[in-house]
């Protein structure tokens, strides 16, 4: 082929000469257009060649490798949706579940029109904002959730909007049927249906989490959890507490029943509580679970401690008396009684008639280090865990002097959960045995192997005796259900307000235990503030209103419990007593 | 059949056609339908239309689609580039027209209605435009006097900024390519190729800092790039991407992804396999073409066809980011089908086997006078690219 290059004749014009240059400017000195043009057409070949080999190997991978594919997107959509094992209570009624819901998501890369997106989305659901959602879609994030556990009537509404770049994901929503019933035992998950709080978060820790992260808690046939709680006392405790916090206009109020032969609880509530389908409320700083997280002074309810450490110490007995007449001095403070008698009194008369003066004496006769070693050793001094994850420490003095044991004694100046106490009280009552409590049904004799024995057994069947006692003719005898042969100890602690125990604002309990005779369930009533009414006559002590209350959920409690009831019981003294009477 | 002694127009054109070529388009025409039965009727009901609604159409757009194949397949060169400039004229004054009368859709004003039909002038103007350029190159060396690369340059900046202004990004990166690929093979300096390639970037540096709504474009053009090399070779993790998920889209511009998933990765690889055919064909028809203009046109209208077909079906794979392309002869849009057909008719019609000589235009066009000086004859003879 011939370089079509105009050949300098010798009638070059200047014409020829500009034509000659410009050619050369645009194709080059003596460039043969045709064979350069062939040449990039078979260029040009090559390169479609490329273009389709690229497609075809990318057909080809999505071919050969679908399974991987799938594989990896199952694990993935099965990490957001963690399925969680159903939670019983002890006869096996659902207290949490998992129900499937999908979620909306979208992959912003493959967004065509955000802003026809926006538009649709926030037709089809109006609560979500404009402005955010648009700048989720327009981020460079391959994968962003837009909502979460949504209806299935706007999941079709939204599919049918056929933007392309969203999806959905069926995840597990997490959902309690019995609302805030048992709020503070199971506690709650976030969105991402992992445990946060209570039996939820204990799930977590022990092992549910690493399940999830392996990819195995993926089915549905994960062994449900039993718990000890009934729902049914629980619901009762809760019913009465509600009506007692309303009658008694208090600020919060608290029950908890446990079984003191195996440690388990039956029953906690804590009000006010929250709903676990709307764990925003859990937040509140009012509506902590005061039987575990809060500390308190638990007020006379720790005499029971204190005398069953001076019976158990041998160096006192029930027959023994202590000087109640005058006010206990020590220092610029004076330690007076409530029920004052001004006389001597002996043990009974000290429990029944809440003596702090006789307390304090007797606590003074073991000593200080005594008494410090006694409460370490039935877990008053330490932090206790349970399978909850919220736990308090309780609060004890740095200094520890004759004091402090004074006080302590009748309890005030030692702040513990009502938990902890209650494990304690369990103890003096059971024959001795220090059970640490459990939310996890657990056997009498698995409890047993747990055990510490902590007090003679002798001593035990006199802290029943004088529980009996008081509930026949001291401060308990509002709670005394006939039938039930209960056994209580009130307690009223003024609270400290600005550095002061204040006259007015207490703190009550009442520990009740069922039967007294034969101990299996002890029952805890917490009342914070309550309030004097008329019905009251202007009192507002534990025996006025945390002990009738006790008597409403006894009565109701009872029977669902499958306590029989007994008329023809004698007296405590009579029952209790027969084998101890001669120590007296 | 037709008897190889009969001279009749259709008996020549079935002679000299590219047959093989032909049997290739009949056969993407025949998957057109196929795919439209299953992808386009569930975007039928979703819109509350007769469940066969888009197959109808897509039948129906066919019929005149094959007319225009097979008459525009019949013309001659001289014919075509008439017919062309037309077109374009026509085409380039609808899409004027769309930015008063067109109907928006998707914020974009792409659409008119002619004579009760919908059409798309953009998808007309492609094919008109290719050919005019392929001319006006091969002019440029025939008629070195005419400022025929001057002219194409404008031609072309005249074209994007309409299409620029329609918006129709996807149409005007088309034309933009495939005029950059036939100035390439005008046999350019590549200093010049080089230089304009810059230019071009330059100029699409300016639109990113200047027009917000490009540089979002752009940006996410690099998102998504960097989404495949992250993706790497399985895919990009919870939630991310299969055809599936783009279904409801479109039974337009997604339809190799319907293909892919209902009739596996074996009919992709046919459909592939038959685009790749058709211009491979195509492009060695140009190479081996013996014509300035013939060797354009052809490799021209070529390679529209192939980036078109090629950029749908690398979107449909996620290789590069959606753009509003419709995938050759299978897509449902009646503009499309007709314009291709026609894109396609002149392909075959330039790619006839013909006599040499009847490539050339008459002597007395080129040199006025008939008793031309020997050389200028040779010269215009080699410009034509007569064998040796």
């Amino acid at each position: 082929m011939h370089a079509p290059v105009p050949q300098p004749g010798p009638e070059t014009s200047g014409d020829k000469r500009r034509e000659r240059l410009l050619y050369r400017l645009l194709y080059g000195r003596g460039a043969d257009r045709g064979a350069k043009a062939k040449a990039r057409v078979a260029l040009a070949i090559a390169a479609f060649a490329a273009v389709y080999g690229v497609i075809a190997t990318r057909l080809v991978m999505h071919a050969v490798a679908p399974d991987v594919h799938v594989a990896r997107r199952s694990t993935a959509q099965d990490a957001v949706a963690t399925a969680r094992p159903d939670i019983l209570d002890r006869n096996g009624e659902i207290l949490a579940t998992d129900v499937k819901a999908p979620s909306l998501f979208a992959e912003p890369r493959k967004l065509i029109d955000v802003d026809e997106a926006v538009e649709l989305l926030t037709a089809v659901l109006p609560d979500l904002d404009a402005g955010e959602l648009r700048e989720r879609l327009a981020s460079k994030r391959g994968f962003v959730w837009l909502k979460r556990e949504i209806p299935t009537k706007q999941q079709q509404e939204i599919h049918h909007l056929g933007i392309p770049g969203l999806g959905f994901l069926d995840e597990n929503k997490r959902v309690y049927p019995n609302g805030q019933e048992v709020s503070h035992v199971i506690g709650h998950v976030n969105i991402d249906n992992q445990g946060i709080a209570g039996i939820e978060k204990w799930l977590d820790a022990s092992g549910l989490a690493a399940l999830h992260t392996a990819g195995f808690a993926t089915d549905r046939l994960q062994n449900p959890i039993t718990l000890a709680l009934d729902l049914r006392v629980q619901h009762a405790l809760r019913d009465e507490l509600l009506a007692s916090q309303e009658k008694f206009k208090a600020k919060a109020a608290a029950g908890l029943v446990t079984d003191v032969r195996t440690g388990e609880v039956i029953a906690l509530v804590s009000l006010p509580d929250y709903d676990p389908n709307n764990p925003r409320q859990a937040i509140d700083p009012t509506r902590i679970n005061r039987i575990t997280t809060g500390v308190y002074e638990m007020g006379s309810t720790y005499k029971a401690l204190t005398l069953a450490m001076a019976l158990d110490s041998g160096k006192v007995t029930l027959a023994s008396t202590f000087d109640a007449r005058v006010p206990l001095r020590y220092g610029k403070f004076s330690i007076g009684d409530y029920h004052a008698q001004n006389r001597v009194l002996s043990v009974p008369e000290i429990f029944t008639y809440s003596s702090n003066i006789g307390t304090a004496r007797t606590a003074l006769a073991i000593g200080v280090d005594g008494h410090k070693a006694f409460l370490k050793k039935m877990g008053q001094l330490d932090r206790l865990r349970t399978e909850l994850p919220e736990s308090a420490e309780p609060l004890v003095p740095k200094r520890w002097g004759e004091l402090n044991t004074v006080t302590i004694a009748f309890g005030h100046g030692l702040s513990v959960a009502p938990l902890q106490a209650v494990m304690a009280v369990g103890a003096l009552l059971n024959g001795g045995y220090l059970i640490p409590p459990t939310f996890l049904k657990r056997s009498e004799p698995e409890a047993r192997a747990l055990a510490k024995i902590v007090v003679k057994p002798e001593t035990s069947e006199k802290m029943r005796y004088l529980m009996r006692l008081n509930a026949e003719k001291g401060t308990a005898a509002k709670a005394d259900v006939k039938g039930y042969y209960i056994g209580g100890k009130t307690g009223t602690s003024e609270k400290v307000v600005g550095g002061r125990y204040s006259k007015t604002k207490v703190f009550n309990t009442f520990m009740a235990i069922l039967p007294a005779d034969q101990p299996r369930y002890l029952l805890t009533v917490m009342l914070d503030e309550p309030q004097a009414t008329p019905e009251t006559h202007g009192f507002a002590t534990s025996g006025w209103n945390a002990a009738p209350t006790t008597g409403k959920v006894i009565a109701r409690i009872a029977p669902l419990l499958g306590i029989e009831p007994r008329f023809d019981l004698p007296p405590a003294d009579r029952l209790i007593l027969t084998s101890a009477k001669e120590l007296r | 059949m037709v008897s190889r002694a009969e001279r009749g127009p259709f008996a020549r054109w079935w002679w000299t056609v590219d047959k093989p070529m032909l049997a290739a388009l009949a056969a993407l025409m025949l998957g057109g339908i196929v795919l439209s039965l299953a992808a386009s009727p569930l975007v039928a009901a979703r819109l509350g239309l007769d469940p066969f609604h888009f197959v109808n159409r897509h039948l129906l757009f066919l019929v005149p689609a094959l007319m225009v194949l097979i008459a525009t397949s019949l013309l001659t060169p001289r014919h075509i580039r008439r017919l062309a400039f037309v077109v374009f004229l026509v085409s380039l004054a609808l899409v004027v027209a769309t930015f008063w009368f067109g109907a928006e859709v998707k914020g974009a004003r792409r659409w008119i209605v002619v004579l009760g039909v919908n059409v798309q002038p953009s998808e007309f103007l492609k094919p008109a435009f290719v050919i005019l350029i392929a001319w006006l190159f091969a002019e440029s060396s025939r008629r070195p006097e005419m400022p025929a690369n001057t002219m194409a340059l404008g031609l072309l900046l005249l074209t994007v900024t309409l299409l620029v202004l329609q918006p129709d990004f996807g149409q005007s990166m088309l034309i933009a390519l495939v005029w950059g690929a036939l100035f390439f093979m005008a046999g350019m300096r590549l200093i010049w190729v080089l230089g304009l390639a810059g230019a071009a970037t330059l100029g699409l540096a300016a639109a990113y800092f200047t027009v917000p709504h490009v540089a979002q474009r752009i940006k996410r053009f690099l998102d998504a790039l960097e989404a495949f090399a992250q993706g790497g070779w399985f895919g990009r993790g919870p939630g991310e991407g299969t055809v599936k998920r783009i279904l409801p889209d479109s039974h337009a511009d997604f339809v190799f992804a319907v293909a892919a998933e209902e009739f596996g990765i074996v009919l992709c690889l046919i459909l592939l396999a038959l685009f790749a055919f058709i211009v491979m064909r195509a492009l060695v028809h140009a190479f081996r073409a013996q014509d300035a203009f013939a060797r354009f046109a052809i490799a021209g209208l070529g390679m529209l066809f192939g980036l078109q077909s090629a950029i749908n079906m690398a979107v449909n794979l996620h290789l590069i980011p959606a753009k509003g392309m419709t995938l050759p002869f299978i897509s449902y849009g009646g503009s499309s089908l007709i314009s291709l057909a026609y894109g396609m008719g002149m392909l075959l019609a330039i790619a006839r086997e013909r006599p040499a000589a009847a490539m050339l235009p008459p002597v007395e066009a080129i040199v006025p006078a008939a008793a031309a000086v020997p050389a200028a004859a040779a010269q215009t003879a080699g410009a034509a690219g007569r064998p040796a």
